[in-house]
């Protein structure tokens, strides 16, 4: 397993960090704002001014570092446990919020970003990004494609007809799997019966890497590896970032019916920002008052975007009936006007 | 020109590919093979491997890469060899295909259009004669559309390649080369979600669609035979149907005999009839009549004729409702 930093967060004797001091502390700031993000929209959920959500906890530095050598054309096709990927793209936190609150309207992607709209049938984005990486290559076009999903997508029928679709025509793809070790109750021994994820990838006659995914400095760097080859004309390659899903998989899952306190509390110490937090203060880029006011501007980014999300209106009639079609058929249209005379206080109950 | 469907749907694509360079066609066997029933006979050498695209053989990732390539800003044209090999996508279709507009508020759409040969009569395999548009039909933002000429087939399928919105297009096997037609060399377009009134009549309107509607007119000369005039309607789209031809028609007749060849049970006769019932109730002179098949799978080619909807099991509903 490729690594960068160890579990102290000192460099491995050998590995040669290729990150300017800019870029590391963009790097921490962005896990920091993940963190902090993740924490109130679970406490949100709580105060029931959030949906069922599903917590990154944990995936820090799988999703900072595969998002964060993306080049600006290239694609993302995350799944629903992408927060910090999304804002390491740029993704308004308070559109994503939007969308955990109840509202569609939190998935359109601003104008101009090319990340695509995260799935929930697990691996069903992959053949999709495969597809996006075809189109690139087809029209020539200077694009590589990210794809991420967790362990347990690597168990269903889309994880092997995208990549092997990815192998066929050779696209520039990057796949990135967070094997977080669970899929809900299910453990990573019950999903495959391979050594590792990572070597699935021969099968499909590309490579395959595994990497410390708690390591935000070997994830960044095996991806962008990845993605030069893919810029290359190099082809896709597998990047197994191995992880623990510290929190439950949503907040209506209660882990402790099926897995231990003690398996937890052994990765707790293996924790991606604290490592990271250890690294950047042994190398002088981080000290106690910069942490703080990372601390602070994360903070205040999310109660903002969070009174953001929560001033939008909610969806009009018009809002959930208008994007079934391009033009509204006439069926369709009187079943609007029909849901509008309905009276306010007989809809409600 | 008198032309066959497949020549015809060839022709569409064809015409289609050239005038739009972000067209490109993909499927199992669609290259130099020409796709199995020929649909796409020659194209790969018109347009080339980069747009005429021989995949592996998987229709989730077929239809889910059809999806990333929109996304990239082709016209995919997907090629699903059956409708009975469809299933493994789909998921693609339900969950992704035909919801993506609405789930991104509009952002990111799937204009992708899945052609599907389907149906019975054919003397075909197992798997290879099933009519399930049924369940294709109850997901919103999908269109489900079904020539029966080869006039249509050429202008629904252009229509369809033109529409923002994902087109299922299945293509009754049993008609690609029934029939041959005079058939406009130059483009134009079939209405999507408009009926035809195939033949006009005043005592009872008939309504099918695809491989049922030859059945249909069989059936409406032999009712002629006994004095009945019957006006026959082929929905060409199934869904969203268009609700106004069925009503204006049989508010016409006063009478509904709802024709096809899946099983009776929640098939799409259920929905029509009950459009029927809502718009049209005071002005029906019988009972609508479903003619359907039994709710039983599709036997192999030695029994297929006790399963498949023919003119005298048509002619049987007409009467019925004429006689009540």
């Amino acid at each position: 397993m490729f690594q960068i930093l160890n579990e102290e967060g000192r460099v491995r004797p050998g590995a040669e960090p290729s990150f300017d001091p800019s870029a590391l502390r963009r790097m921490h700031k962005l896990m920091v704002l993940t963190r902090t993000a993740d924490a109130k929209a679970l406490k949100l959920q709580r105060q029931g001014r959030m949906g069922t959500y599903a917590s990154s906890l944990g995936h820090e530095a799988c999703q900072i570092g595969s998002a964060f050598p993306l080049r600006r054309e290239d694609w993302l096709f995350p799944y629903f446990r992408d927060l910090g990927t999304y804002l390491a793209r740029g993704y308004p936190l308070a559109d994503y919020f939007h969308y955990w609150m109840g509202n569609e309207a939190g998935l359109r992607t601003p104008d101009g970003l090319n990340v695509y709209a995260f799935a929930i049938p697990v691996a069903s984005q992959i053949p999709q990004a495969v597809g996006a990486a075809l189109a690139a290559k087809l029209q020539k076009q200077p694009q590589a494609v990210l794809c991420t999903f967790g362990d347990g997508a690597t168990s269903e029928g889309d994880f092997h007809e995208g990549l092997n679709f990815a192998g066929v025509f050779k696209t520039p793809s990057v796949f990135v799997c967070y094997n977080n070790q669970w899929a809900i109750s299910t453990p990573r021994a019950r999903q495959t019966a391979s050594e590792t994820i990572a070597q699935k990838a021969e099968a499909y006659g590309f490579p395959g890497v595994q990497v410390d995914g708690n390591d935000v400095l070997a994830v960044a760097s095996t991806v962008g590896e990845a993605l030069d080859r893919a810029h290359g004309g190099g082809g896709p390659t597998l990047v197994e970032a191995v992880t623990y899903r510290l929190g439950h998989h949503t907040t209506s899952d209660d882990a402790t019916r099926y897995r231990t306190e003690d398996e937890v509390r052994a990765w707790e110490p293996r924790d991606p920002l604290r490592r990271f937090r250890a690294y950047l203060r042994a190398e002088g880029l981080l000290d106690e008052a910069a942490e703080r006011r990372a601390e602070e501007a994360a903070a205040e980014a999310v109660e903002k975007a969070v009174a953001e999300a929560e001033a939008r209106p909610p969806a009009t009639i018009e809002d959930v009936f208008a994007y079934t079609y391009k033009e509204m058929p006439p069926a369709l249209a009187e079943q609007m006007a029909a849901l509008k005379e309905t009276p306010k206080a007989e809809a409600d109950r | 020109m008198k032309i066959t469907m497949v020549q015809a749907l060839n022709q569409a694509l064809a015409q289609e590919m050239a005038r739009d360079a972000r067209f490109v066609l993909l499927g199992e066997d669609v290259g130099p093979d020409g796709g199995v029933f020929r649909v796409t006979d020659g194209l790969v050498q018109k347009f080339g491997p980069e747009r005429v695209i021989d995949t592996p053989l998987a229709e989730s990732g077929l239809v889910g890469v059809s999806i990333g390539l929109a996304a990239g800003g082709l016209r995919p044209i997907a090629e699903i060899q059956f409708l009975g090999f469809i299933y493994p996508a789909f998921n693609q279709i339900l969950s992704h295909v035909a919801r993506l507009r609405n789930r991104t508020r509009g952002r990111y759409t799937a204009p992708v259009v899945i052609r599907t040969p389907y149906g019975a009569g054919v003397r075909a395999l197992e798997h290879h004669s099933e009519s399930t548009e049924a369940l294709f039909c109850q997901i919103p933002g999908l269109t489900v559309v079904v020539p029966s000429t080869p006039y249509d087939a050429k202008g629904l399928l252009i229509a369809a390649l033109r529409s923002e919105d994902p087109v299922l297009f299945l293509e009754p096997s049993r008609l690609y080369r029934a029939e041959k037609q005079e058939v406009p060399e130059d483009p134009y377009e079939a209405p999507l979600r408009r009926a035809r009134i195939a033949r006009e009549g005043t005592d009872v309107t008939l309504i099918g669609w695809g491989a049922m509607v030859p059945v249909l007119e069989k059936a409406a000369e032999d009712a002629a035979g006994r004095g009945v005039s019957a006006e026959i309607l082929d929905l060409r789209t199934l869904a969203p149907m268009d609700r106004e031809a069925i009503l204006a028609s049989v508010r016409k007749t006063g009478r509904a005999v709802v024709v096809h060849e899946a099983p009776k049970t929640c098939g799409l006769g259920a929905e029509v009839s009950a459009a029927i019932a809502e718009g049209a109730l005071l002005n029906l002179r019988g009972p609508v009549v479903r003619v359907a098949a039994p709710d039983i799978t599709v036997p192999l080619p030695k029994s297929e004729d006790i399963y498949y909807v023919n003119p005298a099991r048509v002619l049987a509903g007409i009467l019925a409702t004429m006689e009540f």
